[in-house]
């Protein structure tokens, strides 16, 4: 059984995500936007790269050394050309070996 | 010839779906301390697994949970959602730039898949993105969130503490193995990256910025600068 005040908040929720990641892909898809805007669009992918990685990647643990590993880890293997699921795998694996230390 | 643009398109939905196991293994401990959070905040589970199955996005979930159980109304945390999850906009708008020209149907159908992670992805992939490459992608993230959260509710527990605490470091492990290989190739996005890595940890941590609005002035702030450097260096080398 679902509570109606929950299933109402569950909807808005659904609704007010959906919006924002639809409009650009289904709505505005054939704006013609002029090239210095289109060489930003380019650019935000490496943008948020960064701003998703740092600072959330050193506050995954109290000690804050465990986010620094992790970081270390997974640019080491993958300055090494690693596969993206290697690196993760070995971020995981380091981490969990300095747990046990 | 449609035997042929059937593989083409088996062939980018394996794609997309190998592409999508990091992501799939990344939300798992994520997606099993939703479901047991929920449970421990009051949620029913078929209320747990319809949220994860209609909003899928993760930090969402997660305040709208701590958001109940402070006693706060439905509509001040379908506000938050709201201001949380703007930047997809951006992101979308990004995608869009290198999206095959589908179907709108299919195109709408997969934006609902936008997140952090699953963008990331696509962005990084070389060439265009086709909706059978986002499918691909999708049903694997989606699947995982989804089915974890369910798990999480019913088994009513976490990984083991120290599989849960390494675990946690796998989605941003999957963001440096995916941006490095672009560092080593080109020199604008270390610019690009640092740039904007700087720009949200100083709004974050100085200005106490929300974390939706950070990663969208950070990401646009970064991206708007290094363009028109390019630009202008670009200019004089015209001249």
């Amino acid at each position: 059984m679902m509570r109606s005040e929950i299933a109402w908040m569950i909807l808005g929720m659904g609704l007010v995500t959906y919006i924002p990641r639809m409009l650009p892909l289904a709505v505005f898809h054939r704006v013609k936007l002029p090239p210095f805007l289109q060489g930003v669009l380019k650019n935000v992918p490496y943008a948020t790269l960064g701003a998703l990685i740092v600072p959330g990647i050193f506050f995954i643990h109290e000690d804050i050394w465990f986010g620094v590993l992790g970081f270390i880890s997974a640019f080491v293997a993958a300055w090494l050309g690693a596969n993206v699921i290697v690196v993760v795998l070995a971020s995981v694996v380091v981490l969990s070996l300095y747990g046990v230390i | 010839m449609e035997t042929i643009l059937a593989t083409k398109k088996l062939s980018s939905f394996r794609q997309g779906a190998q592409a999508g196991i990091s992501i799939a293994i990344g939300y798992m401990p994520i997606a099993l301390t939703f479901g047991l959070l929920a449970k421990t905040t009051g949620l029913t589970l078929s209320e747990t697994v319809m949220m994860s199955m209609i909003v899928f996005a993760g930090a969402s979930q997660y305040i709208a949970l701590n958001l109940l159980s402070l006693g706060t109304g439905v509509f001040e945390i379908v506000l938050t959602t709201f201001i949380l999850n703007i930047r997809h906009f951006l992101m979308s708008a990004s995608l869009n730039e290198k999206a095959e020209s589908d179907a709108l149907w299919k195109k709408a159908l997969y934006a609902f898949g936008i997140t952090d992670e699953t963008f990331s992805v696509a962005a990084m992939k070389e060439g265009n993105v086709s909706a059978s490459y986002m499918f691909g992608l999708i049903t694997l993230s989606y699947g995982s969130w989804v089915v974890n959260s369910g798990i999480g509710h019913l088994v009513g527990a976490r990984l083991p503490q120290s599989l849960q605490e390494s675990m946690s470091v796998a989605l941003y492990a999957m963001f440096i193995g995916l941006l490095v290989p672009a560092l080593k190739k080109q020199r604008k996005t270390i610019w690009l990256a640092g740039l904007a890595a700087v720009v949200n940890s100083v709004l974050l941590l100085l200005f106490h910025m929300s974390k939706g609005w950070a990663i969208v002035i950070a990401t646009l702030l970064a991206a708007v600068i290094v363009q028109y450097i390019a630009k202008e260096s670009e200019g004089k080398h015209d001249a």
